[in-house]
């Protein structure tokens, strides 16, 4: 408890984008709830605070933390360990966080090829072939830059996680309800799921919260959404060719993107049970290929030309294989 | 590549054929190199990708799939259904680095006890060219770094 009383909350971001704090500003009104309920101690997005402040607060003393963004430095990683340490509940928050994310795509590819695309690409200019370095030596004295690991990973490979929060961000009335229960919780009115849940999401797949309607599939042909002249408004995304990754994501989201037309691509991770995302999609994908000829079925695959990114692009680090070898081994 | 590399392959068998196959294989006294564990499933229409995927990151260096003849499914069409993953599955491992030889898809019935052997034999022997896989084994929870470096654990063959 702090001075005021009220139990502490922070939230932090590692490698991501900043979506999963503006999440958070958007449940409205509830902020206010919240506000009443929490004192703020860390939160760099919203407020200043400085990394030893947190290091000099007794352990276990904040009350809930929200830990959104990949693990892709040094910098994430001591973050990570050192809110763990000073955290009685700590959520992985958001995809990111959970498994990757769009960050964890990096992992398809080796770090020098990931600092060539940055750095030395014709919208760069950088004649002298300038890299990031992590000391650098001024008259003062070193810097110190936190380095930049080979492989992404999820907050979970680095520290115990008691909580998952999925998606691209969260749903903010997810997240509401969350809140909602927490500030329950502390009042003694409700209890905390089972250590290791997925909260603020469903059990099953998007495919089960999706009014369009499903008949048998076969498909002929992938087809990118942007090709299609007429997308059937009511006909199931993936019986019109279109890859959706409904059939293998978590519900939660209220089916959004399906709802307003366009394909689900997969942000609040694998469904209850999936153990590799990819995996789960690879045998819906296959199921509805309307073939049974080798040479056909590879034409039909030639439709979709980037399967990793399909299949992984939210679920990389998350994956049983995590990373490819190019990262791995740095070639 | 170290010369005394002996290969780890899983093979996912089908209970009406394959395994079959692999089992007259044995009462034949068809030699083949035992560089394979069998798994039986009950079709190969039940091989979950997954499956491919957890066996090459927990150390073997190769994955055989086998299932019914196209037209000979106990199940009807599932080993097309089969045929389909695997050809996903083998554009999405190359894409992550894997060469796409290390998963492989053989039809064999449950009379092809000699077919199967030799397909095992000749797969064994690719994947020796190849070499290890060596997928790390990812140490989770602390120490990040070393887990990069740390080499994959020898599995006996």
């Amino acid at each position: 408890m702090s001075s005021n009383g009220k139990p502490k909350f922070a939230m932090y971001w590692a490698d991501s984008c900043g979506g999963c704090e503006i999440a958070v500003l958007n449940i409205h009104e509830k902020i206010l709830d919240f506000d009443a309920n929490f004192e703020v101690v860390f939160w760099p997005v919203a407020m200043d605070a400085k990394y030893k402040d947190v290091e000099a607060m007794d352990d276990k003393s904040i009350l809930l933390t929200l830990f959104n963004g990949a693990i892709h430095s040094e910098e994430h990683e001591h973050i990570a360990k050192l809110l763990r340490q000073k955290s009685q509940i700590m959520v992985a928050f958001g995809s990111c966080a959970c498994e990757g994310c769009i960050p964890a795509l990096i992992n398809l590819s080796s770090k020098e090829d990931f600092y060539n695309t940055v750095f030395e690409t014709i919208t760069t200019v950088n004649p002298d072939h300038i890299r990031p370095q992590t000391v650098v030596s001024m008259e003062e004295g070193d810097i110190y830059i936190p380095e930049m690991y080979k492989v992404v990973r999820s907050l979970d490979q680095i520290v115990p996680v008691d909580y998952y929060m999925p998606g691209c961000p969260p749903e903010s009335p997810q997240i509401a309800s969350v809140i909602d229960l927490v500030i329950q919780v502390l009042k003694g009115e409700a209890e905390l799921p089972p250590a290791g849940s997925v909260i603020g999401a469903g059990n099953s797949t998007v495919c089960d919260d999706c009014p369009r309607e499903r008949n048998v599939k076969k498909i002929k042909k992938f087809v990118r959404i942007q090709e299609i002249k007429e997308v059937d408004p009511n006909l199931c995304l993936l019986e019109q060719g279109i890859p959706c990754n409904g059939p293998a994501t978590r519900n939660g989201c209220g089916a959004l993107c399906p709802t307003a037309g366009a394909q689900c691509i997969g942000c609040y991770g694998p469904a209850e049970g999936a153990i590799d995302y990819g995996a789960r999609l690879m045998t819906a994908f296959a199921s509805v290929i309307d073939s049974n000829d080798p040479d056909e079925i590879e034409k039909i695959l030639d439709t979709l030309p980037d399967p990793a990114g399909q299949f992984y692009r939210f679920s990389m680090a998350g994956s049983l294989l995590r990373a490819s070898k190019y990262a791995w081994e740095g070639k | 590549m170290s010369k005394d590399f002996e290969p780890v392959l899983i093979g996912f068998t089908c209970n009406w054929c394959s395994y079959r196959a692999a089992d007259l294989a044995g009462t034949a006294r068809v030699k083949y190199p035992p560089n394979i564990r069998l798994i039986r499933m009950m079709c190969s229409g039940r091989l979950d990708p997954t499956f491919v995927l957890k066996a090459l990151a927990g150390g073997a260096d190769g994955v055989l799939i086998t299932g019914c003849h196209p037209g000979e499914c106990h199940y009807l069409e599932q080993n097309y259904k089969a045929l389909r993953r695997y050809l996903l599955l083998r554009r999405t491992i190359a894409q992550l680095g894997i060469e796409p030889e290390r998963v492989k898809l053989v039809w064999a019935s449950a009379a092809e006890g000699v077919h199967l052997a030799a397909e095992i034999t000749k797969m064994v022997e690719e994947i020796r060219g190849l070499g290890p896989l060596n997928w790390p084994k990812w140490s989770d929870n602390n120490n990040f770094k070393a887990s990069l470096t740390v080499e994959a654990e020898e599995v006996s063959a």
